[in-house]
């Protein structure tokens, strides 16, 4: 166990953090995912130690630093917006740590020559932070604290900041070192796109508490509430109630249509039924196999996203589909269609 | 400079018709200040062989060397002990912050003559700040080490507050960050917040050091003597007049105007 957090509690100015408990295993991926305010940044500052918690422990790699200072902690952190020391060039931000330490100087020269040529930025080593780019920034920042070569690096909304295409590049980039250096990383984002691509678990955050913990799979496919749900883009919520059970196997009444899934939920429980959007397959003839739910409809909105096509059926079940797909299915407003998805992929809660 | 480029100019100053209309306004206080001093320089020019006298005048000497070594020096204790107050006005939210401020404030608000009377009453022998300085030996009135205070009292609010806006507008993340690669507090001051803070500082320091230099009334209450330049030329001017005082004043506000434009000359901000 590389972070384990008991019953952490902190209000700093508007944000209220409460009832934290978190393990995360060393050479972990760990995102934090939640919305804007909901206590992320001061849950990573509180880790890092640049503040003292209300109440709670926090332990890093089996020892108590809940009163440890931030230099005694030894752990690397990248703000959202890189918090490049302004009066200093870009080597010697890098340099900064390794000074502090006093290391031999032939050593900070090799170090940070090393750092830089692995993130590619040796040919700025002489610019100051704010004639650098937003991807350049984030390497720079990236390369200061893993310099150190700390067991723990905190990323705060290190790619918000970042273009499309430098953003991929950079999740790349530190994918890679992540797996190079087995650095436990806990990552802080609100895009749950960014989330799915680089975590090995996720933590919901919502409100200043953790609302869910769990696989990607789990998250995203398996919310633990409607609000969750909604969070991490499931956009088919329905309402309905069970009908029938047999081995495991029920049925749901949402009005328009009757799903079948696994659960062990009884007859008569009112539900909410989660889809996501990607699992939910158009097509224009029916799919009638044992595994599958068919719902039939007529298309009643139709939104384009670039490569894939967003497709509402009856006003109430939400599918994406390629473009590709979609103009071969040559699919418009009015047109009668099948949408079917498979059972495992419907998630139901108790209402 | 060719017509073509001349056009240009005009050009861009049309495009501009808002600085223009501000820059009448704003000159209006720059030629206010231009005509008072320059007329008083325009006077001497007829006479400059008074200037001269005067410059080789030993007590006038003194006198301005006195000024400059009293301020230089006030100007260094505001900074000795302004610096570490202003990090923590900016830093921490404690009660009687506002207070505190506020009372840091008060030499900048009361009339200078006032804090003249106030500085002697307590710099005299059985003065609160008087009595254990007089038990060493040393007095403060008519001393140069009075007129040193007397220049921090009304010199420190300038140092004080300036700094402490400057350490405002350091983002306090960068301390983290600092923290957080294995610099203690003491380091993250030298090594960030100080360095970042610099030229805020280092024009608290001028200002103050400009404040200092230029006090009279004050002065005036606590130090007679030795006699400072703002002294000596009022001094010159109630026995002798206006053509005894004013080469002393010229010459006073040239050094003065020479060093600060030195010091102001000196860019800390990074290229």
């Amino acid at each position: 166990m590389m972070i384990g957090i008991k019953d952490l509690e902190r209000s700093w100015k508007e944000f209220n953090i409460k009832d934290i408990n978190l393990t995360i295993d060393r050479g972990e991926y760990f995102v934090i995912l939640g919305p804007t305010g909901s206590g992320k940044t001061l849950l990573l500052e509180l880790i890092a130690g640049f503040y003292l918690p209300d109440a709670g422990e926090i332990w890093i790699d089996g020892v108590n630093v809940t009163n440890v200072t931030p230099e005694e902690r030894g752990v690397g952190f990248v703000y959202q917006d890189y918090a490049l020391f302004p009066h200093i060039t870009v080597r010697e931000n890098i340099e900064f740590g390794l000074r502090i330490k006093k290391l031999p100087k032939d050593e900070i020269e090799r170090e940070s020559s090393r750092m830089m040529d692995l993130l590619g930025i040796t040919h700025l080593r002489n610019r100051y932070p704010d004639t650098l780019s937003g991807g350049e920034r984030q390497k720079t920042a990236t390369a200061r604290a893993l310099v150190l070569k700390p067991d723990l690096l905190l990323l705060d909304e290190p790619m918000s900041a970042l273009d499309a295409r430098t953003k991929s590049g950079m999740q790349d980039e530190l994918k890679k070192i992540h797996k190079e250096s087995g650095v436990t990383i806990v990552h802080v984002t609100h895009d749950q796109t960014e989330a799915m691509i680089m975590a090995d678990r996720i933590g919901v955050m919502m409100n200043g508490r953790i609302a869910q913990v769990g696989t990607v799979r789990e998250i995203f496919n398996m919310p633990k509430n409607r609000i969750i749900a909604d969070f991490v883009g499931t956009e088919n919520i329905l309402e309905g109630f069970i009908t029938e059970k047999t081995d495991g196997l029920i049925k749901i009444n949402i009005g328009s249509a009757e799903i079948s899934t696994l659960s062990d939920l009884e007859t008569g429980c009112e539900v909410n039924v989660f889809i996501r959007p990607e699992d939910v397959i158009i097509s224009r003839e029916p799919q009638r196999t044992s595994a599958r739910n068919n719902i039939e409809g007529v298309i009643t909105k139709i939104v384009n996203l670039g490569a894939i096509v967003r497709i509402e059926i009856n006003g109430e079940l939400v599918a994406f589909t390629t473009k590709q797909s979609a103009e071969e299915l040559e699919l418009e407003t009015g047109k009668h269609v099948h949408a079917s998805f498979k059972s495992t992929a419907v998630h139901v809660l108790k209402k | 400079m060719s017509l073509k480029s001349i056009e240009n100019v005009m050009e861009k100053i049309k495009k501009d018709k808002i600085f223009i209309f501000f820059l009448f306004l704003g000159f209006f206080l720059v030629f206010f200040v231009f005509i008072t001093l320059g007329d008083m320089f325009y006077r001497q020019i007829n006479d400059l062989s008074a200037l001269f006298n005067a410059a080789k005048d030993p007590v006038v000497l003194t006198a301005m060397w006195l000024s400059i070594a009293a301020t230089t020096l006030s100007t260094l204790i505001a900074f000795i002990f302004g610096v570490p107050l202003a990090y923590i006005l900016a830093r921490k939210d404690f009660i009687f912050k506002t207070v505190i401020e506020g009372i840091i404030d008060i030499p900048m608000m009361i009339p200078h003559v006032v804090a003249g009377i106030a500085l002697y009453g307590v710099f005299m022998r059985s003065g609160v700040i008087g009595a254990p300085f007089n038990m060493l030996g040393l007095s403060l009135i008519d001393a140069f080490f009075g007129i040193v205070l007397a220049m921090l009292f009304v010199g420190l609010p300038y140092l004080v507050n300036t700094a402490r806006e400057g350490f405002r507008t350091v983002d306090e993340r960068l301390e983290n960050v600092s923290r957080s690669l294995g610099a203690s507090q003491w380091q993250t001051f030298q090594k960030v917040s100080f360095p970042l803070a610099f030229p805020s500082i280092y024009n608290g320091c001028i200002l103050a050091w400009a404040r200092g230099i230029s006090e009279f009334s004050a002065v005036l209450i606590v130090a007679y003597f030795p006699k400072s330049a703002p002294i000596l030329i009022y001094e010159r001017f109630t026995s002798f007049g206006l053509q005894s005082s004013r080469p002393v004043a010229i010459l006073f506000v040239l050094v003065c105007l020479a060093i600060f434009i030195l010091l102001r000359s000196f860019k800390w901000r990074k290229k």
